[in-house]
C-alpha cells in the first residue's frame, strides 16, 4: 500500500435484517485529496459516510485509517464508544443538521472537544476556538448561543468544531441541505477555503457545482454501489453509466425548473 | 381574630412539637427523594439493557409501584416486614416506602428528559470522540436537566406532601404530631388549619418556580418544532 | 392457610372495596363537576374575579396534602358544630381536592383544542356559550381522557388515606382484622392485590375508551 494513501475502504457493506443499504463499496483517499460522494437520495451515500467513523458500523468490510482499521479490535470483535473515541477524534464530522450543543456558547461549542478529548488548558482550547472562528468570519459571534445563529453561521461553527479536532479526515453530511438557498454560499465559501489548505474530505452532497469544483474525484452511488467513479471533470462532463446520465439530466432539468 | 388569637395563646405549647414534627417531615422528604433518585437512576440503566427478562423486571416493578397506594406499601414495610424477621424503624419505613413510589415517578422524568434530545446530539458528542460517559455528563446531561427540573421539583412536593401518610404508620411528623395536639386540645380547626399553612408555604413556592422554570423552557428557542401543548405536562405543572 | 381465615379476609376486603369504589365514584363524581363547572367558567369569562377565585382554590387545595386537608375538614367541621359521617367527609374531601387537579386537566384540554376552531365557530355566528358547549368542550373532553384517567387511578390509591377517618374501605377492614389475627403480611398482601387489581382496571378502561375515540 503506498504510503500515502490516508483512508481505505474496502468492500463496506450495511445492512438491516435482509435489506442492504451499501453492497459492497471500496475506495481510498490519498492525503489531501477531496472526494465528493454523489447519487439519488436512498443511494446509500450517507450510510457509507456514517460506516467511516462506525456511527452506522457497517456489517460486511472494513475502513483504515493511515493503516490503522477503524472500529474494529485486532480480534475482529466490533468497539465499544469508548474504545472507538480515540479514532473518531481523528475524523470531524459535519452533520446536515448541524447538531451544536445548544447548552453551550458558540466558543465552548468549539472548545468543549479540545479541552476534554485532546487535554488542551482552558485558555488554549479558547484561543483556539477564536481562530478558528475567526476562520469562518464568526470571530464576532463567539459569546453567543447557537440558536441566535442563522443556520449557515450554525453550520460554520459546525465547522469550526470539526476543526477543533485537528483531525486527518473531515467529514461532510449534506452540509447544505438543511439551509435555506440564500445562506448556502456561504458555507460552500468556507469549504472551498479548507479545500485549498490540501485538506482530506469525504463530502456527501447535492451541490453538483459545488463538487465539481472542490472535488478531485467524483464517485456517483446507486442502489448501494459505486457506479461510477474518476475525476470530476470526466465523470460530470463525459458520464458513461445510463443511470449516472439520467441522474445529471435530472439534476440539470430540476436546477433549469427552480430558475 | 379569634383564629390568630387562639394560635397567639398556644404557641409556646405547641411549637416544639410543630417544629420537631416539620423537622421529621423534612428528614422524609429529603430522605426519600434521595432514594428516589438513585433507583430512578438504576431502573432506567435496567431499562436501558438489551436484556429482556431484565427489563420485564423493571416494567413489573413500575406497575407495582403506580397501582398500590403509598399507605399500603408502608403498611407492609412496617407491619408485614418484622413477621419475615426484618424490623424497621418506622422513619426509615416511611424513606424507603416514599423512595420506591417516587422512583417509579421519577424514572418516567429522567426518561422523557432524555427522550427530548435530538438523537443527533449523542452522535455528534460520540464523533467528535467523546467517551460515552464524557457524551452524558457534558452533552446529554447538561440538555436533559432542563427538561426535568421543573417535573422534578413538582415531584418533591408531591413527595414532601405523601410525607404526611407516614402520620399513619406512627412517624411523628408534621401531619401525626397536630393530631395529637388536636386530641390534647381539642382546637380541631386552629390546629389543622395552621398545619395546612405549614404545609402550604412549603408547596406553593416550589409549584410557583416549577411554573417560571416551565415557561422559560417553552420560550427557549432551539426546540423549533412547534408541538401541540402536552395535557398531561400541563397538568403536572398547573 | 387456614380456610375461616381467608373468608374472614375476603368478606373483608370485598365489603371493603365496595366501600373504596362508592368512595372513589363519589369523590369522582364531586371532582368533574366542580372541575368542569369552573375551568368553563374561567374559560367563557375573562373577569378577574373569577379567575382569582378559582386560582385561590386550585393553588389551596393542590399545595396541601390530602391526609391533612381530610383531618381538617371531618374534626374541624365537627367543631364547627357540623359533624359529617365518615363517608360524607371522604367523598367531600377527595371531591373538593379533585376539583383543584380537575380544573387544571380540563382547562389544558380546552387550550388543546386549535384556536382556529374558536375562530370558525364565531364566524359561523355561534355565541361564545354555544361555540363552548357544541365545538371547544367535546373535543377539549378528548384531550383531557389521558390525564383524567391518570387523576381517577391516583384517587382510587388516595381513598385508602379515609381509612384515617374511619371509613370502613379496604385499608380499615385490613387493619381492623390484622388486629384480630396478626397475619399482617397475607392480608396486607391480600389488600395490595385488591388495589392492583383496581387500579389496572380503571387503566385499561380508560385506554379502551381512548381507543375507541381515537385520542390522538
Amino acid at each position: 500500500m503506498a504510503a500515502d494513501i490516508l483512508l481505505d475502504v474496502v468492500n463496506l457493506g450495511k445492512s438491516y435484517g435482509d435489506f442492504a443499504v451499501l453492497k459492497g463499496v471500496s475506495f481510498s483517499l490519498r492525503r489531501g485529496e477531496r472526494v465528493a460522494l454523489i447519487g439519488p437520495s436512498g443511494s446509500g451515500k450517507s450510510t457509507c459516510l456514517r460506516a467511516i467513523n462506525y456511527l452506522d458500523p457497517p456489517t460486511q468490510g472494513e475502513v483504515r485509517l493511515d493503516g490503522q482499521v477503524i472500529g474494529r479490535r485486532s480480534d475482529g470483535r466490533r468497539m465499544s464508544d469508548l474504545e472507538l473515541a480515540p479514532q473518531r477524534a481523528e475524523i470531524g464530522m459535519v452533520f446536515q443538521h448541524f447538531h451544536l450543543w445548544p447548552h453551550l456558547c458558540v466558543r465552548s461549542n468549539v472548545a468543549l472537544q479540545p479541552r476534554k478529548v485532546r487535554g488542551l488548558s482552558h485558555d488554549e482550547a479558547a484561543k483556539l476556538a477564536d481562530e478558528l472562528l475567526a476562520k469562518v468570519q464568526l470571530g464576532h459571534k463567539a459569546d453567543e448561543m447557537p440558536h441566535r445563529l442563522s443556520g449557515g453561521q450554525q453550520q460554520r461553527v459546525a465547522i469550526a468544531r470539526a476543526l477543533a479536532q485537528q483531525p486527518k479526515l473531515l467529514l461532510f453530511d449534506e452540509p447544505t441541505s438543511a439551509l435555506d438557498p440564500e445562506l448556502v454560499g456561504e458555507v460552500l465559501t468556507v469549504i472551498k477555503e479548507l479545500a485549498g489548505e490540501g485538506r482530506a474530505m469525504v463530502l456527501v452532497t447535492h451541490e453538483i457545482a459545488f463538487a465539481r469544483e472542490v472535488a478531485d474525484r467524483i464517485i456517483f452511488m446507486d442502489g448501494g454501489r459505486i457506479v461510477e467513479e474518476g475525476p470530476a471533470q470526466s465523470v460530470l462532463d463525459d458520464p458513461q453509466a445510463p443511470r449516472l446520465k439520467q441522474f445529471l439530466t435530472s439534476l440539470a432539468q430540476r436546477e433549469r425548473g427552480d430558475g | 381574630m379569634s383564629f390568630l388569637s387562639v394560635i397567639y395563646e398556644n404557641v409556646t405549647d405547641w411549637a416544639p412539637r410543630m417544629i420537631a414534627g416539620l423537622q421529621l417531615t423534612l428528614i422524609l422528604t429529603a430522605g426519600g427523594f434521595s432514594l428516589a433518585l438513585l433507583m430512578a437512576l438504576a431502573l432506567e440503566y435496567l431499562r436501558s439493557r438489551q436484556n429482556a427478562a431484565v427489563r420485564l423486571l423493571g416494567r413489573i416493578y413500575l406497575a407495582l409501584a403506580r397501582g398500590i397506594p403509598i399507605l399500603v406499601i408502608l403498611y407492609l414495610l412496617y407491619f408485614a416486614l418484622p413477621a419475615a424477621g426484618l424490623t424497621l424503624p418506622a422513619k426509615l419505613a416511611g424513606i424507603i416506602g416514599l423512595g420506591c413510589v417516587y422512583a417509579a415517578y421519577i424514572a418516567e422524568v429522567l426518561r422523557a428528559g432524555f427522550n427530548a434530545l435530538p438523537a443527533g446530539q449523542r452522535e455528534a458528542a460520540l464523533a467528535s470522540g467523546l467517551t460515552p460517559l464524557q457524551t452524558f455528563w457534558l452533552v446529554l446531561l447538561p440538555q436533559a436537566i432542563r427538561h426535568m427540573l421543573a417535573p422534578l421539583l413538582i415531584n418533591l412536593t408531591s413527595l414532601m406532601k405523601d410525607s404526611s401518610i407516614c402520620a399513619l404508620i406512627a412517624v411523628p411528623e408534621l401531619t401525626l404530631a397536630s393530631r395529637e395536639i388536636m386530641s390534647e386540645s381539642f382546637l380541631p380547626l386552629p390546629v389543622f388549619m395552621l398545619t395546612a399553612l405549614l404545609y402550604f408555604f412549603m408547596a406553593w413556592p416550589a409549584s410557583v418556580i416549577a411554573r417560571v422554570i416551565d415557561h422559560r423552557l417553552r420560550s427557549y428557542p432551539p426546540r423549533s418544532v412547534s408541538k401541540m401543548p402536552d395535557v398531561k405536562h400541563a397538568m403536572a405543572l398547573s | 392457610m387456614d380456610s375461616s381465615l381467608m373468608n374472614a379476609v375476603v368478606d373483608a376486603l370485598l365489603s371493603g372495596a365496595v366501600t373504596t369504589i362508592k368512595v372513589t365514584a363519589g369523590a369522582l363524581a364531586v371532582a368533574l363537576c366542580i372541575g368542569i363547572a369552573l375551568s368553563a367558567a374561567a374559560f367563557l369569562t375573562s373577569n378577574f374575579v373569577v379567575h382569582a377565585a378559582v386560582r385561590i382554590y386550585v393553588e389551596a387545595l393542590r399545595n396541601v396534602p390530602s391526609l391533612t386537608f381530610l383531618f381538617l375538614l371531618y374534626f374541624g367541621l365537627a367543631a364547627l358544630g357540623f359533624r359529617l359521617s365518615s363517608m360524607v367527609a371522604a367523598i367531600l374531601g377527595l371531591g373538593l381536592i379533585g376539583g383543584a387537579i380537575t380544573i387544571d386537566i380540563f382547562r389544558s384540554g380546552f387550550q388543546a383544542v386549535p384556536s382556529g376552531q374558536a375562530e370558525a365557530a364565531a364566524s359561523i355566528g355561534l355565541t361564545p356559550l354555544a361555540a363552548f358547549r357544541l365545538i371547544i368542550l367535546p373535543q377539549g373532553l378528548r384531550f383531557a381522557l389521558p390525564s383524567l384517567g391518570n387523576y381517577a387511578i391516583a384517587l382510587i390509591k388516595d381513598t385508602s388515606l379515609v381509612a384515617a377517618i374511619a371509613a370502613p374501605e379496604i385499608m380499615f377492614n385490613a387493619r381492623q382484622l390484622v388486629n384480630e389475627t396478626f397475619e399482617t403480611a397475607f392480608i396486607y398482601g391480600a389488600a395490595a392485590l385488591v388495589y392492583l387489581f383496581l387500579t389496572m382496571s380503571v387503566a385499561q378502561g380508560v385506554s379502551l375508551l381512548e381507543r375507541r375515540l381515537e385520542v390522538r
